[in-house]
């Protein structure tokens, strides 16, 4: 069945013509057409623009010279721009938003020759950890409906679980691609920072920001990655760096690789099956002829701290452009021009994202700026500083993604506090710059997706992928799929 | 010192923000739980450390200072809620 199969399955059958890109990507659609309405992963379906660029993806397949993503239906993070497609960002600000442009890696997608499947739903501006805070409502966790899908990249988690796309993309700011890859059981990466252009990402927090792959494998995750990286002038913070071929990669022997434990993210916090879930899958990797060693990362545990700074100051300055007067919402009405804005923004946004303007402002403001901001970066300095002794004694750590299996939607709603300590073990990586990401490991009680975390040092996404690789060759727990009695 | 209605509502204002007497008294408690989350970091001494505002350390490139986008103010046009001859409208701003 074609709905089942990995990006890797699904490109060599194209390129043997067991299917068309036109028949796959329908099925794809029709599969998501039939979900939406219980799992809400997608705010845009737009079947015509689809299926136009399967029928160019055919052309290319019987005549040209296909890619490994040639004719594979990807749905993208509605943060991401994409011409001519509605783009939200999850938010009433931006509802009737027809982007006018391609984001730098949507238009290395189409130049692979990859099918935009849709825009997946996501917390509004990505501020949340759980898909509540879309305007478009919340996402449902495939594994179980009452249940959140994390987020920010919730919709893109929650697709690609639920069967209703191959792969998707997600961004990261403090956890969002990896907290919903694990409460969802699927696999994601956030780059080194600089990796992947942030050019038409609609900003959150700038120096955080990142785009990554979410798919059901890390074999998936590599040939996504692929069409993602590279330089791009239109990025100011991006990076030049050598090619890699993340698909060859992974195949490289673990024989050897030094797991690094930090005892700091192994607390009374973790709920019981974790623990016992994470602790399972590190045997797996003493199997496998890795060699697990102790680290220190004494500064992590103020990384939600400092992060509850750094990340709403960046924001309340880049969703400053939302006034009203260029694009996107503008209050019906209005007194003056300064009432416009007020207004305006009052409306357009959401509870969750005025909270985190509202503390940006403040400690950004005249009085408080040292007490806080520079407080922050000063930590920020410790944590980065803390992983680079870290690295001198490993090649990679491993923790649990996420201290809790996936929570009920509206458990957390009410106490921004509990939602943001979810992030509590994602954070530091984006703090550091550092690649991180999660793979499924096994199941809790409830038979809810556990995450494991890989952090690697600055460019080691090859070393993660091929680590993420090898368990998945051993093991099976990517390979699940969420009860036919929920979706 | 502890967050109060007036620091709620003068950030409101800096941010151009409308808030309500009552938002301002229902956002103040989470609001206080997020700055008592905050000021965890107090207890690290951080006085010979520099901070740090790029994850990697690095300044940020520069560039030439010349055109390199086409004009397309059409297409980026279509998407405001009020245009004129080419113009973004906004309220009178003097009288």
């Amino acid at each position: 069945m074609m709905l089942d199969k990995t990006v890797k399955e699904l490109g060599d059958a194209l390129r043997l013509k067991d299917f068309s890109s036109v028949e796959l990507t329908q099925a794809f659609l029709d599969r998501s057409k039939s979900l939406n309405c219980e799992i809400n992963a997608f705010i845009t379906i737009d079947e015509e623009q689809s299926l136009a660029q399967a029928r160019a993806a055919d052309e290319t397949l019987s005549k040209g010279k296909p890619t490994a993503l040639t004719g594979i239906p990807i749905a993208h993070k509605d943060i991401w721009c994409a011409k001519n497609w509605i783009t939200t960002c999850g938010s009433r600000m931006l509802e009737n938003f027809r982007s006018p442009y391609d984001a730098h890696i949507i238009k290395r997608f189409n130049e692979y020759g990859a099918v935009i499947q849709g825009k997946t739903n996501m917390d509004e501006f990505a501020m949340g950890s759980s898909n509540e805070t879309s305007w478009f409502g919340a996402v449902k966790n495939p594994w179980d409906l009452n249940r959140v899908p994390g987020g920010s990249s919730g919709g893109s988690a929650a697709a690609v679980a639920a069967g209703m796309t191959p792969a998707s993309t997600g961004t990261d700011t403090g956890g969002s691609i990896r907290q919903p890859a694990a409460l969802c059981g699927i696999s994601g990466l956030k780059p080194t920072y600089g990796l992947v252009s942030r050019y038409g990402m609609i900003a959150f927090a700038s120096s955080l920001d990142q785009g990554g792959p979410m798919a059901k494998s890390a074999e998936d995750l590599a040939i996504l990655l692929e069409a993602m990286v590279g330089f791009d002038v239109k990025d100011s913070t991006s990076l030049q760096n050598k090619p890699v071929d993340y698909a060859s990669a992974i195949n490289e022997s673990i024989s050897g690789l030094k797991i690094g434990i930090p005892k700091e993210y192994f607390s009374d916090h973790i709920a019981p099956d974790i623990q016992k879930g994470i602790e399972q899958a590190l045997q797996e990797y003493q199997r496998l002829g890795a060699i697990l060693v102790d680290v220190d990362l004494p500064t992590s545990p103020l990384s939600v701290a400092a992060y509850y700074v750094i990340a709403p100051a960046e924001a309340s300055s880049n969703l400053s452009r939302f006034d009203g007067v260029r694009y996107g919402y503008r209050a019906p009405e209005y007194d003056n021009l300064n009432d416009m804005y007020a207004k305006t923004r009052a409306q357009g946004f959401g509870a969750e994202v005025k909270r985190r303007i509202l503390i940006g402002t403040y400690v950004l403001s005249h009085g408080y700026y040292d007490a806080y901001y520079i407080k922050a970066q000063k930590v920020r300095r410790l944590i980065s500083q803390d992983f680079m002794r870290a690295f001198q004694a490993c090649d990679l750590i491993m923790s649990p993604t996420t201290p809790s299996t996936a929570f009920k939607l509206g458990e957390k709603a009410s106490d921004p506090v509990q939602m943001y300590l979810s992030d509590t073990f994602t954070i530091a990586a984006n703090l550091a710059g550092l690649p991180a990401m999660s793979i499924p490991c096994g199941f809790d009680q409830m038979n809810l997706p556990i995450g494991l975390q890989l952090i690697g040092n600055y460019f080691d996404e090859a070393k993660m992928l091929a680590a993420a690789h090898q368990y998945q060759r051993a093991t099976d727990w990517h390979l699940k799929k969420p009860p036919s009695t929920t979706v | 010192m502890s967050l109060s209605k007036q620091d709620v509502k003068n950030a409101a204002a800096l941010a151009r923000i409308e808030i309500t007497d009552q938002e301002v008294e229902n956002a103040l408690g989470p609001l206080k739980n997020v700055f008592t989350l905050i000021k965890e970091m107090e207890k690290l001494n951080t006085e010979e450390v520099e901070p740090m505002a790029h994850a990697q350390d690095i300044s940020t490139r520069l560039r030439n200072d010349i055109v390199t986008e086409r004009d397309q103010r059409e297409a980026l046009q279509a998407n405001s809620p009020a245009i004129e001859k080419g113009l973004f409208l906004v309220p009178k701003v003097i009288d």
